[in-house]
């Protein structure tokens, strides 16, 4: 039997192509390697070569054809020793097979997300410590690494500087330098590092010293750590905790106070958590560095130095992917994450007094995101308000004005109303950075706003 | 010792170890040679790079390396696989995108992973694979387990910035890991010289205090010795190093390369005088260890092989619809 060679595709988009010219005639000799012919696509102009080896039976298509399909038998080859009796009528049709076309979402449900960290109940009568954020997270992750020797924490600054925010104080002196890791200024690096420390059996934490210098790490999280999983077919683990202050903090200026919040919860293959006060830094973080995926970590500067009572109970930990109801109300639904919770709950006192009933919705988590809780008060209230520090366009308030809109639109008494920073960087001038963050104030405004009382 | 070892020298081998090398490298050109022809048939979508020319890289490297060494590479990666032990149907079922495939049908081309095999992808972002071969390093360091971490890269991703950050930190701590650098000469379409401000590769470690050799990489014994030696090095905790492979791709970049950046002739030069399986068939046949019967059933063996794992990949089922959804996250254990 001959060889057909077929007019090959020489991109993926390529259907068809003109044959500009053939670089042998029948009879000649053919290695493999050798250049056939030359054809031209609406790229470019490319070069067949032979991946088989004898010699030009036929030539089927003549130089200067036009529109070849793609599959279209062009030449016959004779293979070792055969005669030209061997050449067939080459069936026209291109053995392409066609792809089934690829199922549309709706075709296929989303499966619920299964998260098996029970959520502590806290009994009555607890005793209750006072802990600062910064020394919650420090409390999870050395109860973490004491409780598992895969754990280690690699950062800069993170071991002799004690943390550039005093989050790692005293971990190389329990842990030592093997466990506690300076890195070099090199975020790229040092994040590719983790991710791949984490595919080779450890459950690394990667300290940023701020999100704001993720940006140059971002690849590894996104590409090397978020769809590693799904890419491999479920064979590649990534367990590896990122972690660091978001957001502005205070006077630094535009480069240092970037909120990465809605980034990252656009990604699949990602968990984004992003708590408020000290025990939930705390009981989340551990739920962190046990979770077998990449988690994002979003702490807040000006939290870190917050007191509040952390519940003493050995192992405390909250599952990541539930909201908090910090404060019941009747008239309107305030949904918030991180430090603008507490701007959240100023604002619920404040119109408490004005006659308004706010139910104030901590997030804690942004991906997988609890919505289920957010609808079920908003069935309650009928009123929403989406606060947080980040800019607004695709933001965290407009993903969940969005869902809420799509799932309990006939619950709504007024459009969703969004609170967040001014659609600018964050000048660093006092009176400027002031009018660009959100405060409880705006809060207040938004709320009274969808409650028609302004 | 950075030093520059291209050299013709006639490296200890036997009958069974050289007729090995040379079934591990015609399987590689075999298999690209029917997944080029996969990919013009439209079996094969999307991005698809050959790594025909530089078989004698990943067969000496992988010879010289123990099991339990990892090795990660970046978008050129088939060889890499097939070099690991995985096999030709997972890898040609992941090419056309079928359920029998390494990812099961999600990854494709660039992004296949063995566990088993230790082979750790498949990167499709030219670099990355630099510090995640650094981290398995550190990862092994940590276990204190004795293995190596080879990661494989190009002469174009010798140019990322990540790769010094990696460099740096590998040995700082004193990490056991290889950074092999297949220098074929083309970063896509661009050649080193227009490139590379330092076009002699092997001298890249220089700031770092890394240790760095060229070798012939179109010479499979020639890269095993080097790269057993190299292992050695990073095995007894001496930190890092750096292979310069002096290799060449025969075929374009991907299967849309216009192959207008270099002339016919340079590619016939190269393949007609330092044809890495020519080189070996050579060997074989001047030491009367193989005649040309013999060699010929060994690619009948191979032809087999790869025709089988063709016929596999294009009758192994698509993913059924209900993958679209799993492997995004494991669930939390309680």
């Amino acid at each position: 039997m001959a060889i057909d060679i077929q007019m090959p595709a020489l991109s993926p988009t390529m259907e068809e192509g003109t044959l500009t010219k053939w670089l042998v005639k029948e009879g000649d000799e053919i290695r493999s390697g050798d250049i056939l012919a030359e054809i031209e696509t609406d790229k470019a102009t490319m070069e067949v070569e032979s991946i088989d080896e004898g010699v030009v039976g036929k030539i089927l298509i003549e130089e200067g054809a036009q529109n070849v399909l793609v599959g279209t038998i062009i030449l016959q080859l004779l293979e070792d020793g055969e005669g030209i009796e061997a050449l067939s009528t080459p069936s026209a049709a291109p053995a392409v097979e066609a792809s089934s076309p690829a199922p549309t979402p709706e075709a296929v449900a989303a499966p619920v997300i299964a998260n098996t960290v029970v959520e502590m109940q806290v009994p009555a009568g607890t005793k209750m410590i006072e802990t600062s954020v910064r020394d919650a997270l420090r409390d999870a992750m050395a109860e973490e690494m004491r409780r598992d020797d895969r754990v280690f924490i690699m950062g800069e600054e993170v071991a002799q500087y004690q943390g550039a925010y005093k989050v790692t104080r005293e971990l190389l002196q329990e842990f030592g330098e093997k466990r506690v890791i300076d890195t070099p200024i090199t975020e790229h690096g040092f994040a590719g590092i983790g991710v791949g420390a984490a595919m080779g059996g450890l459950k690394p934490i990667v300290e940023f010293m701020t999100w704001n210098f993720a940006m140059q790490a971002i690849d590894h999280i996104i590409n090397s750590a978020a769809k590693t999983l799904y890419m491999s077919g479920g064979q590649m683990r990534c367990p590896i905790v990122f972690r660091g202050p978001n957001g502005a903090a205070s006077r630094v200026g535009a480069q240092h106070s970037h909120d990465y919040a809605s980034w990252y919860a656009n990604v699949p293959g990602l968990k984004v958590v992003a708590p408020y006060d000290a025990a939930d830094a705390k009981g989340l973080l551990k739920a962190a560095i046990r979770d077998p995926n990449p988690v994002i970590f979003l702490e807040h500067e000006m939290m870190y130095g917050e007191i509040h009572d952390v519940p003493d109970i050995e192992d405390y930990i909250i599952p990541i992917g539930k909201a908090l109801v910090r404060r019941t109300g009747t008239d309107v639904t305030i949904v918030s994450h991180s430090r603008m919770v507490g701007r959240a709950l100023e604002a619920a006192v404040i119109l408490e007094q004005e006659g308004i009933s706010a139910e104030v919705i901590d997030l804690r988590t942004i991906r997988p995101l609890d919505i289920d809780t957010v609808l079920e008060s908003v069935r309650k209230t009928n009123r929403l308000v989406c606060a947080e520090e980040g800019w607004g366009q695709s933001g965290i308030g407009a993903e969940i004005s969005a869902r809420v809109t799509e799932s309990a639109f006939d619950y709504l008494d007024a459009p969703p109303a969004r609170v967040f920073q001014k659609d600018v960087p964050l000048p660093y001038a006092g009176n400027l950075e002031a009018l660009s963050l959100p405060n409880a104030n705006d809060v207040v405004v938004a709320a009274k706003s969808v409650c028609y009382k302004d | 010792m950075t030093s520059k070892i291209i050299k013709t020298k006639k490296y200890k081998t036997s009958k069974e170890d050289l007729l090995h090398l040379y079934h591990q490298m015609l399987l590689i050109r075999r298999f690209e040679e029917k997944a080029g022809q996969l990919y013009g048939m439209g079996l094969i979508a999307g991005f698809c790079h050959l790594y025909i020319g530089q078989e004698a890289v990943v067969v000496g490297i992988r010879d010289a390396i123990i099991d339990g060494d990892q090795m990660i590479t970046g978008y050129r990666d088939h060889g890499h696989m097939l070099a690991c032990g995985m096999t030709a149907r997972g890898v040609m079922a992941e090419l056309t995108g079928r359920s029998g495939g390494y990812s099961r049908g999600k990854g494709g081309s660039m992004h296949m992973f063995s566990v088993e095999k230790q082979f750790f992808g498949g990167h499709g972002i030219v670099g990355a694979q630099v510090p995640l071969g650094a981290g398995l390093a550190l990862a092994n360091k940590y276990k204190d387990n004795g293995h190596v971490s080879v990661a494989f890269f190009g002469d174009g991703a010798a140019n990322q910035g990540q790769v010094y950050e990696a460099f740096n930190m590998a040995k700082l701590w004193s990490l056991p890991a290889l950074f092999v650098i297949e220098n074929n000469q083309y970063a896509m379409g661009t050649s080193i010289q227009r490139a590379s401000a330092q076009t002699e590769l092997y001298k890249r470690g220089i700031s770092f205090g890394i240790e760095g050799i060229q070798v012939d990489g179109m010479d499979v014994l020639a890269v095993r010795e080097a790269a057993k030696k190299c292992a050695k090095h990073a095995r007894d905790g001496k930190g890092p190093m750096i292979m310069e492979m002096m290799t060449y791709r025969y075929r374009g970049h991907s299967m849309s390369d216009p192959a207008k950046y270099r002339t016919r002739d340079e590619v016939n030069e190269v393949r007609d005088e330092q044809d890495p399986i020519d080189k070996v068939k050579n060997r074989l046949i001047a030491e009367g260890w193989a005649d040309l019967d013999t060699l010929k059933a060994i690619d009948k063996e191979i032809k087999a092989v790869v025709n089988d794992s063709a016929e596999f990949a294009k009758t192994s089922p698509e993913p059924d619809p209900s993958e679209l959804y799993t492997d995004v996250l494991l669930e939390v254990e309680a």
